[in-house]
């Protein structure tokens, strides 16, 4: 890559030290990124942003926020009706966290379509799940701060989850709790580690960027950058792609904030916690629903947590369970199919798991989860090994140039 | 082609689990036509002071109003002189003075609503054992708040034959298990209004109901205010970076 030379004396004394200037020009200008990439490449960089604007309004609302047991409902509702704007930062934090999941779960299912997770990205795949598993616990403990209804007893059921663990479970969750309930104790350390996590997240998404430019991007067509003539600098040409996806993603989610802030929530957190009353629900967030029903769809409290916790880890095994050697799920047409059965049995899932397990949600329930697994241990390996994938493209441009007029149509 | 597709699952993935949600309790909601439904929507000014007077008159002899100061009244049109005039009305303990002693005084604006009861036990105690929840926040706790809050003020019936109605219960079709142990509170020409308007109960359920959904979201009007103009920047903003985009690429090709 051409080292720049610069002309800025300032720029320059800094960059001779440290070479920030020139590390940026590499990796965020002169980067080099595949040509075809479609707007579902969007989501990664929408899912950064969603980061760090969650981190923001999170930091204002900790300088008025008070985590304790008979404080902090009130102290929610102060930052609602007194604190200049509060409301804006607290509904831009509630309804960040819904558009931080679409943004991770469009991204992740856009890997699986595309085969994004094959050598040499398993690293970057497997930074991705722990992104996720982290998210997921800085979401939950989150939701118990506000201390409403739901917030009390998701913490109550889902840290109860853990007394399934043999002889051990009991203290484990005395542990968790600080207490012989979700109480006080709970309350704060919940608090601390909801600040603590996402900044880990940062950390994550700095080794997955890491892992990611190592390699480069992956792209629709799935084969490798041979040249110069298949890639195309980040800056300007998926900076204002970016940009531009930004603006959009912005128009949704603030539409949620000033019109529909409550849409993805759950009228009992409005009702202050009370450990003597029970909601007749207890569901947790939307973007938890898929696994809640994974939980609840196997009688045995000790595997049902297995399960649950398996259906998120054995993400990490599919760089080698799809047994595939062509990435792009544009080229194999049999793969294709399943994936599409695989994303409606998530949404079965997340269907089953909002609902009560009464009638035929059990048997639905219990039906979608082992789709689930299936899809994983059986459906991967044998449909890498028996299906006769379409013949690739010869390189990224000859796709390009091929595609004009068909591509256009399919994607 | 598999895009739109993918867009379509994913809404409904989204979506579809908040509406289902709701265990089916009694007849279905009746709409009612808000005046702060919509983007534009506003709190009907005299209907907030109306309903104001029907909280301070009827519910707050049992329904606490906590998250509530007299100077939020500002937010929906009261003039400062109508807002001591309120807080005048009810008197707020305080202390302890330089003697250690506790007082009762005027309210001013600064202070909140106080509750009719000591506590939940006093409040409880009084009401057979029954606990009248605080309604600040009562039409943002319930699915569809405020045409649940009006359901309920004006369903209430004598029960069907055979529905076996517990001692101090009273038969109401949208309360979860249809007995409530709220009497219905609303009467015929219970009151006077100050402007005229005849004091129907569903007059002020209606009243009470758009005070109570002030009281829950009393940055309604300010938040739907900002969001036209953001969304109009952004709405032309993104339409630029469109354009941009569309131009910078133009080149690749
Ligand atoms: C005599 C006392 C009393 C008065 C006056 C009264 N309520 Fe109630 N209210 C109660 C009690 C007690 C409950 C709890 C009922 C239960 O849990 O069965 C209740 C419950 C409610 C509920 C909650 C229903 C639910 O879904 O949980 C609402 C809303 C309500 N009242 C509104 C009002 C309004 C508005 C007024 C004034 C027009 C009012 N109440 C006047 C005693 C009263
Ligand atoms: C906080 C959450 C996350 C952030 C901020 C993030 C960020 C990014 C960014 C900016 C990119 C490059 C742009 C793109 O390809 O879309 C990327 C690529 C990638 N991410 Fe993530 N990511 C997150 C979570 C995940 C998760 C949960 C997974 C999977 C389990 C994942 C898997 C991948 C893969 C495989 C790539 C390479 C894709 C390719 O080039 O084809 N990421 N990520």
């Amino acid at each position: 890559m051409s080292k720049p030379t610069w002309t800025n004396p300032v720029v320059r004394w800094i960059d001779y030290r440290l070479p920030v200037f020139t590390f940026a020009n590499e990796q965020l200008i002169e980067y080099p990124t595949p040509k075809n990439l479609n707007y579902w490449w969007n989501f990664g960089s929408l899912a950064g942003i969603v980061l760090v604007i969650m981190i923001a309004t999170g930091i204002f609302l900790a300088m008025h926020y008070t985590p304790h047991v008979s404080l902090a409902f009130a102290s929610v509702e102060r930052i609602m009706r007194d604190v200049n704007y509060g409301w804006l930062i607290r509904y831009i934090h509630m309804n960040g966290a819904s558009f931080f999941f679409i943004c991770v779960y469009i991204h992740l299912f856009r890997g699986l379509y595309y085969g994004s997770y094959k050598s040499p990205r398993e690293l970057l795949w497997i930074i991705g799940v722990l992104i996720i598993l982290t998210m997921m616990a800085t979401a939950f403990m989150g939701y118990v701060l506000p201390w409403g209804q739901m917030s009390f007893w998701g913490a109550t059921v889902i840290t109860n989850l853990f007394s399934a663990i043999p002889v051990v479970g009991q203290s484990i969750v005395s542990w968790l709790w600080g207490g012989f309930s979700v109480d006080n104790p709970t309350l704060n350390r919940f608090f601390s580690l909801h600040y603590l996590l996402p900044f880990i997240i940062f950390a994550l998404v700095f080794l997955h960027l890491w892992a990611l430019h190592a390699h480069h991007s992956s792209n629709p067509v799935g084969i490798d950058m041979k040249g110069p003539q298949d890639s195309i600098p980040f800056h300007p040409y998926y900076t204002v792609k970016d940009a531009f996806g930004l603006g959009v993603l912005m128009l949704v989610l603030l539409g949620f904030v000033f019109f529909a802030p409550n849409f993805f929530g759950e009228p009992d957190n409005y009702i202050e916690a009370n450990p003597l009353v029970t909601p007749t629900h207890i569901v947790p967030e939307w973007y938890l629903l898929p696994f809640y029903a994974i939980l609840r769809a196997i009688p045995n409290k000790l595997l049902g947590v297995i399960a649950m916790f398996g259906s998120i880890l054995i993400l990490v095994l599919v760089p080698w369970l799809d047994t595939s050697r062509v990435r792009s799920a544009r080229f194999r047409p049999v793969y294709r199919v399943f994936f599409w059965v695989f994303l409606l049995d998530c949404i079965v899932l997340g269907y089953v798991g909002a609902n009560p397990p009464e009638g035929y949600f059990i048997t639905v329930g219990q039906l979608a989860t082992f789709w689930y697994f299936f899809h994983f241990v059986i459906v991967l390996p044998l449909v890498g090994w028996l299906e006769r994938p379409r013949p690739l493209p010869d390189s990224i441009s000859a796709s390009v140039m091929a595609g004009k007029g068909k591509e256009a149509g399919h994607a | 082609m598999h895009k739109a597709l993918l867009a379509a699952l994913l809404a409904v993935a989204f979506f579809v689990p908040q509406s289902s949600s709701r265990a089916a309790e009694g007849p279905a909601l009746p709409a009612q036509a808000w005046s702060f439904k919509g983007a534009f929507g506003t709190y009907d000014r005299a209907a907030v002071r109306r309903g104001l007077q029907v909280y301070r008159e009827v519910c707050a002899a049992c329904h606490s109003l906590n998250l509530v100061a007299f100077r939020h009244l500002g937010d929906v049109g009261f003039q400062e002189a109508e807002i001591k005039a309120v807080a005048e009305a009810y008197k707020v303990k305080d202390g302890p003075d330089d003697a250690g002693d506790m007082f009762e005084r005027a309210g001013r604006p600064s202070d909140y609503f106080p509750a009719p009861f000591a506590n939940t036990k006093a409040a409880r105690a009084s009401n057979g054992g029954a606990l009248p929840p605080d309604l600040s926040l009562m039409t943002k706790a319930r699915k569809q708040g405020p045409d649940y809050v009006y359901a309920l003020l004006t369903g209430f019936k004598a029960p069907p034959a055979g529905f076996s109605l517990m001692a101090g219960m009273n038969y109401n079709e949208h309360f979860p298990g249809r007995q409530i142990a709220m009497a219905p509170p609303l009467a015929e020409g219970a009151l006077t209004f100050a402007d005229g308007t005849q004091s129907s109960v569903s007059q002020m359920a209606r009243d009470v109901t758009t005070f109570l959904s002030w009281t829950a979201e009393p940055e309604m009007e300010a938040r739907k205010r900002l969001g036209v103009k953001v969304l109009l920047f952004l709405l032309v903003l993104t339409g630029l970076l469109y354009a941009l985009k569309r131009a910078i690429w133009q080149k690749l090709h």
